[in-house]
């Protein structure tokens, strides 16, 4: 097998298998009310801190919650984040970057160095200041980290965009006379998605971990959700007593992101072929 | 190269006073009152008139913002509303115990980064290669508050090795103690940034040795030795470097969460700590030297980059 064929079959795996387990995630979390085996939310006082049994997969909590209901239903919180902040970074960060790349000028210059001044501030700070202000929950946590990846798409939209713009077909475009609004739509935009796809792929991992992050230090769902990240938070002052209070959510959390981190990769080998049987960053 | 910096170093106290303006707006204008998110919601209104008074918010934001970005040029931080004491020393000492934190840290990082990915590179497609990146992938993917509870159980409340949480100087503890308390938080920063800045360094001397002037230099006899650290590493480096400023960045945040993990007092915790207790003039004096500092961090960057890629001194667009 040639090192290209092999890059491919790699690559293809790679979405495979983490395509795979993404969707069982995801049919895992959309189910989760009806397959649950307990509440995630009733207690149990008669059962706290019991050990992972065949009755109770992961063992309860400090009140006496099955804590393997409670990952199950929480898995959906991981998933809206990952997605929902990604699909908040898309939808506002690259109509801007095609508005800088077409209306060189004022308005690049305003949303570049808006841009510049977001990415001056480390991603989980940006969050938090976000965040700071307002009691937290889910939907702050998710919109606040969207907003924190909005430069970087803004960023790649405008230097794939005015790559673009300098291409025969754009010029005719152009030339026929099209406004600004049809060359970008159906000019720029279907050639541009390759590497915007290919980055949202890859910054959905970054997505879920600052969710979590964030939510781990209390500035995402409150009690009694059970979202992993504050799961773990809450199961740090019983972790002599009861490790699996933490780990059950934190390896599912790892195996998230994993599988999408898998996926993203796969789908960058797949779309870019630039980069196959590379090991970039 | 003089025109460079000063560039550059306009381009910091732009974006710190764009900054200022930012971290401002967010704290003032977000839905939710600034006296009503400190006291409560169910805050008399007596209470939030009289507290709106002690904190000047009765006055036009614009004044406001005056005043604080005067008094903070003064060195005048602000005061801590929950400890009613002066932010500046709070900060001060934070952030002194978060630099031991941070520098530890990242010259690890840079050390080992660069380190694991020359080996990479050098043994490209070995078994030793392919298990690095094995790890390289684990160490990014896997959250680095997920290792810090791993490394608690483990070290602390299982094998009793080392202090689960917290910090103590080397006055009360001895340096053993110190760094007793040092060692798990540093470990836990250092191995998913390491790999990271691995991964690229690696990617980056697989390109230079690929190119022909490495093999010119091997084609005329030198040892491998020279060839690698004279000859290719050089180049291979500023790609890496860029890296390392963004993960200075990420490093701020990891420090933020593991910080927190630890009960480890310093700039991190702080900020947690104010957003916890709505201590918003600690928040954003803490916001303020956050920013100071990576805008910094990026600014060294830059001139390092620009002192081992001399095009880069002459050209325009540094970025």
């Amino acid at each position: 097998m040639s090192g290209a064929a092999l890059g491919q079959w790699r690559g293809s795996r790679a979405l495979r298998i983490g395509g795979c387990v993404v969707a069982a995630i995801v049919v895992l979390a959309v189910i989760s009310p009806w397959i649950a085996p307990y509440s995630a939310v009733a207690f149990d006082v008669r059962l706290r801190f019991a050990p992972p049994s065949a009755i109770h997969l992961f063992g309860t909590d400090e009140f006496g919650r099955d804590v393997f209901s409670r990952v199950l239903v929480g898995a959906r919180y991981s998933l809206a984040m990952g997605f929902g902040a990604m699909a908040i970074s898309v939808v506002a960060g690259v109509p801007l970057g095609l508005l800088a790349a077409f209306h060189r000028g004022f308005a690049e210059a305003a949303i570049m160095r808006a841009v510049d001044l977001l990415i001056s501030l480390p991603p989980i700070l940006l969050g938090l200041l976000i965040l700071a202000v307002t009691p937290p929950n889910l939907w702050k946590t998710i919109v606040a980290v969207g907003i924190v990846y909005i430069p970087i798409l803004t960023r790649l939209t405008r230097s794939v965009a005015l790559g673009l713009l300098e291409e025969d077909f754009v010029q005719a475009a152009r030339a026929r006379g099209e406004g600004a609004v049809s060359i970008l739509a159906r000019e720029i935009l279907p050639n541009a998605w390759p590497p915007i796809i290919v980055e949202s792929g890859l910054r959905v991992t970054f997505a879920i971990l600052l969710g979590s992050s964030l939510s781990f230090l209390g500035l995402g769902p409150q009690p009694p959700s059970s979202e992993w990240g504050l799961m773990i938070a809450e199961s740090r002052q019983f972790i002599d007593r009861a490790p699996w209070m933490g780990l059950a959510p934190g390896l599912s959390l790892c195996a998230l992101l994993i599988a999408v981190n898998l996926f993203g990769e796969g789908l960058r080998e797949r779309l870019d072929p630039r980069l196959s049987g590379r090991g970039g960053a | 190269m003089a025109g460079f910096v000063v560039r550059r170093l306009l381009a910091v106290v732009g974006v710190l006073l764009a900054m200022s303006v930012l971290i401002f707006a967010i704290v003032h204008i977000l839905p939710g009152n600034v006296a009503y998110a400190i006291l409560g919601e169910y805050a008399t209104p007596g209470a939030v008139a009289a507290l709106e008074a002690k904190l000047g918010l009765n006055e036009p934001l614009s004044v406001q913002y005056w005043h604080w970005l005067a008094q903070m040029l003064h060195g005048n931080l602000g005061q801590s509303l929950s400890m009613d004491r002066p932010a500046a020393p709070l900060i001060a000492g934070a952030l002194g115990r978060s630099a031991i934190l941070a520098g530890m840290s990242f010259t690890l990082v840079v050390l080992l980064g660069i380190g694991c990915g020359v080996y990479g590179a050098t043994h490209k497609g070995r078994m030793s290669d392919r298990t690095l990146a094995f790890v390289q992938f684990l160490f990014i993917a896997v959250p680095d508050f997920f290792w810090a509870i791993l490394a608690i159980l483990f070290f602390a409340a299982w094998l009793h090795w080392l202090p689960a949480t917290g910090y103590a100087s080397i006055a009360e503890a001895g340096v053993g103690g110190w760094l007793a308390h040092l060692l798990l938080p540093v470990t836990v920063l250092t191995l998913g940034l390491t790999a990271h800045v691995s991964r690229l360094a690696r990617s980056s001397m697989l390109e230079v040795l690929g190119s022909r002037y490495i093999l010119a230099a091997r084609a005329k006899g030198l040892p491998e030795r020279l060839v690698l650290y004279r000859h290719a590493l050089p180049n291979a480096l500023p790609p890496a470097i860029t890296v390392l400023a963004i993960d200075a960045g990420i490093l701020m945040g990891g420090i933020v969460v593991i910080e927190t993990v630890f009960a480890y007092p310093g700039l991190g915790r702080l900020l947690v700590y104010a957003i916890e207790n709505r201590d918003l003039p600690l928040l954003q004096a803490g916001m303020m030297v956050v920013t100071a500092i990576y805008a910094i961090a990026n600014l060294l960057a830059d001139f390092s980059y620009a002192l081992l890629d001399p095009r880069l001194r002459h050209g325009r667009s540094i970025r």
